[in-house]
């Protein structure tokens, strides 16, 4: 009964956020959000005091049940372990040594970083985070190609209520990670559940410490138990040592697997007060089964390295053959261009573990993780691009769902006046200047008029910057037609300002013929 | 003569030839215009005065109804301007009302279908939204269809083009029957001002394209396109006098309440600049794309020699 109900609350929960990452129609209204602001570390990142309370509260009565139904990566691995019993029909699952110092160093080494202000660990393990970019890298592509395909099918038969999306490949790198978080926890998944969570996962580490003290736990009676290990067998976190009839309380995740296998009405979950002599005390380590693998950091850094060298070697050589072929003038972004309410790079970095929430949400898909833009420590975290859109005047989405206050919400008055970055013109690049024909596309997009178009020769207009009411949207970026290099750009601004837009007054003119 | 005067001489003959032979090919261009009883009484209606249905009433009637251009059973598109995620108010797309009654219309000269698109320059599901345009369309009876991918264009070739040979211009437009062009009277950073032609670059994918290579030469030729509009109706019920075609705030809006129709495209832009001529000065040889469509033959900037009908409501 117990499980039924957990099981029920992790599907219904687990399948609204994986939709809330791959909808892009808005069946889901906004506010399911939430979802991802009763994540563990968002909460704590965003300081949401409300939730952290509730979630210590309920793992101090409960144990961990964040772990086991909350969390989107918890019960990912579920899935995944459950597909491994499907196929292998005699698996089982055997108890193994708690990793203590794995944990604990993990949780160090995630914290200290943080406190220095390079959050990239801590977004890299964070099993919210994680889960996040899995969904909006691998299963966002997919499910947004089988919406083109139904769309197809229903268009050629005139019906439109599905249309087809474009699906623009946002970051290698952040895919990369994403490909090797899904292949390298499902791996640990399919051979022993949730080894993760209890090993490398920070937020694991925390709550099971709190679990240990939790007011109701997973308890033996002795009386019934014969010793036979169905329990232990059917423990995913394998966390229970039968033989001794300990469970590690830090381990355990509150699944009630072992309490639905048990024959003998054994094992159950009840107050700590009915069994006190059975407190956690430490279990003695007599049989180890099976090392877990931690992920290697040389190679992956030796990797990122050959990639990084690769990418702006690359980059280097291409620009060095274009140099001498077009006397136009390349633009080379110093500074990447942060999403609205991001405030400052150093608030984004101090904030964004990377779920990538906004990358999936902007309508404009105008928000990709970074790679190096930002330095080392931003890498995965969002910045605007304006290959296939601009950042829209009236949007405030991304500072919505953002769970972790990295992007801060905005009014659209707010957001009409956050500056993120400021226009730049390169004359030489413009077709106005170079073909001497009307463009005017730069312009045209612009909302504050930031870019206006001023008398030129005889009947053409060029375009004329104002970077006091320029908001960097990227509009004049996206639009400008001209090869091979653009002849409008956004520099952004490390700290996001605000654009000084004068309000004018309305005239009034009175039309009274038809002027021929 | 140095050489680069030789070339030059050379150029300017080739280009002279190629006119002279385009001016043959132009007859192919003025053919007549298409009615189903094949008399109009009048080339132009202008209205002012009215609210947009009221005055695309009027106008209709004049050019003796609908059904004058719409056949018992045809599939017709109507191409308003969606361009812009901004409310009707900042008159940047076409008023819905105005909208809605063409599509009324239709459906009771009994159009099979009628489909209503554009390839907006913003977020395309915000632009259908804000316009007010797709909830008015709808509940008029049209079918309401996304043009915000590339597979849903297909490619037309532009013989009579001079700089735009070729274009992708939107499946609903190719497989309509009939369509009608239903731009809204702005003023335009790049081309000045942006009516009836201008209106055609939501019709096509690349976009781009014209801005790169000659945009007001690009707007006159994509009308060359052999499927023209039965009509033309320009709705100046809201005219963003400046910092067009997007517009910054309701300050560049004037309510003028006019209204234009004509099959002749260069005609109703032509009567429709000078309209706004009247609001900021807009002398009409800037608006170098009407200019060279009448070069193009696709139709006179002389409205002298038209039959027109000016109503004041």
């Amino acid at each position: 009964m117990l499980k039924k109900i957990r099981v029920l609350f992790s599907i219904v929960l687990f399948s609204l956020i994986t939709l809330y990452f791959l909808d892009f129609r808005g069946f889901l209204p906004q506010s399911f959000s939430f979802l991802a602001d009763i994540q563990f570390i968002p909460a704590l990142l965003a300081v949401n005091v409300g939730i952290i309370i509730i979630l210590v509260a309920l793992t101090l009565i409960f144990g961990r049940i964040y772990c086991s139904s909350v969390c989107p990566m918890g019960f990912f691995q579920d899935i995944v372990g459950w597909l491994s019993k499907k196929l292998i029909k005699k698996k089982r699952y055997t108890y193994s040594k708690a990793k203590p110092v794995l944990r604990w160093s993990v949780l160090a080494a995630v914290v200290i970083t943080s406190l220095f202000g390079f959050t990239f660990l801590l977004g890299l393990l964070d099993p919210y985070g994680a889960y996040g970019r899995i969904a909006t890298h691998l299963f966002r592509p997919i499910y947004l190609a089988g919406n083109n395909l139904l769309a197809n099918i229903f268009n050629s038969f005139g019906n439109y209520s599905l249309y087809k999306v474009a699906i623009h490949g946002l970051s290698i790198f952040s895919t990369i990670i994403a490909i090797i978080t899904l292949l390298g926890i499902g791996f640990l998944a399919w051979r022993n559940g949730r080894t993760y969570c209890n090993t490398i996962c920070p937020v694991g580490t925390l709550l099971g410490f709190l679990s240990k003290f939790s007011f109701l736990k997973i308890q033996f009676k002795d009386e019934n138990c014969n010793l036979c290990g169905l329990c232990a067998m059917k423990c995913k976190a394998s966390c229970i040592d039968a033989k001794n009839k300990k469970i590690d309380y830090s381990r355990c995740v509150t699944c009630f697997n072992c309490i639905e296998s048990c024959n003998r009405d054994a094992i159950n979950y009840t107050t700590i007060l009915q069994n006190k002599k059975r407190a956690t005390e430490t279990i003695s380590h007599t049989h180890t089964h099976k090392e877990t693998k931690s992920v290697d950091s040389s190679r992956r850094s030796f990797l990122s390295a050959t990639l990084f060298s690769l990418v702006t070697g690359g980059t280097l050589l291409a620009q060095q053959t274009t140099n001498k072929l077009f006397p136009k003038k390349a633009f080379k972004r110093q500074t990447p261009v942060a999403p609205p309410g991001a405030i400052s790079f150093d608030h984004l970095k101090e904030k964004c573990i990377s779920c990538h929430l906004c990358v999936s949400k902007c309508p404009s898909h105008v928000i990709k993780p970074a790679f190096l833009e930002y330095g080392l420590d931003g890498m995965m975290q969002p910045h605007l691009y304006f290959d296939h859109g601009y950042c829209n005047y009236d949007c405030t989405v991304c500072g919505e769902v953002c769970p972790t206050g990295a992007l801060k919400p905005l009014t659209v008055e707010e957001k009409h006046l956050t500056q993120m970055g400021q226009v730049q013109f390169i004359i030489e690049n413009c077709i106005v200047y170079n073909d001497e024909t009307s463009c005017g596309a730069c312009s045209e997009v612009c909302p504050t008029q930031a870019v206006s178009m001023i008398p030129y020769k005889g009947a053409l207009t060029i375009p004329y910057i104002d970077t006091s009411i320029c908001i960097g949207c990227g509009g004049c970026e996206s639009a400008c037609p001209a090869i091979p290099y653009k002849a409008i750009y956004v520099e952004g601004l490390e700290i996001q300002g605000k654009a000084s837009i004068k309000h004018e007054k309305q005239e009034q003119i009175e039309i009274n013929d038809f002027g021929f | 003569m140095d050489r680069r005067d030789f070339l030059r001489a050379i150029a300017l003959t080739g280009a002279a030839l190629t006119t002279i032979k385009e001016s043959k090919a132009m007859s192919i261009l003025t053919q007549s215009f298409q009615t189903n009883n094949s008399t109009t009484k009048y080339d132009l209606v202008a209205v002012m005065g009215g609210e947009p249905e009221e005055m695309f009433r009027k106008a209709i009637a004049e050019m003796g109804g609908i059904e004058n251009f719409i056949k018992q059973g045809d599939k017709v598109c109507v191409k308003p301007n969606i361009g812009w995620a901004q409310p009707p108010e900042m008159g940047a797309d076409t008023n819905p009302k105005l909208v809605a009654e063409i599509i009324k219309q239709c459906l009771k000269a009994g159009a099979k279908e009628v489909i209503v698109f554009d390839h907006p320059c913003d977020e395309w599901r915000k632009c259908y939204t804000n316009s007010g345009i797709e909830a008015a369309a709808k509940a008029a009876g049209a079918k309401v269809v996304p043009a915000n991918e590339e597979s849903y264009y297909k490619s037309i070739s532009l013989p009579h083009g001079k700089k735009l040979k070729s274009a992708k211009i939107h499946e609903a437009i190719i497989g309509s029957d009939k369509w009608i062009n239903v731009p809204c009277l702005k003023n335009h950073g790049g081309t000045q001002l942006t009516i009836s032609m201008k209106n055609y670059m939501g019709i096509v994918w690349d976009r781009g394209y014209f801005h790169a290579h000659d945009l007001q030469q690009c707007i006159a030729d994509i009308c060359t396109y052999e499927k023209r509009p039965v009509l033309n109706v320009v709705d100046a019920y809201r005219i963003m006098k400046n910092n067009g075609p997007r517009g910054k705030s309701p300050s560049d809006v004037v309510i003028a309440k006019g209204l234009f129709m004509s099959q002749d495209i260069v005609a109703v832009d032509t009567a429709a600049a000078n309209f706004f001529n009247q609001v900021r000065e807009m002398p009409i040889e800037k608006v170098k794309h009407i200019l060279n469509a009448q070069a193009l033959g696709l139709g006179t900037m002389n409205l002298d020699e038209l039959k027109i009908k000016r109503i004041k409501l």
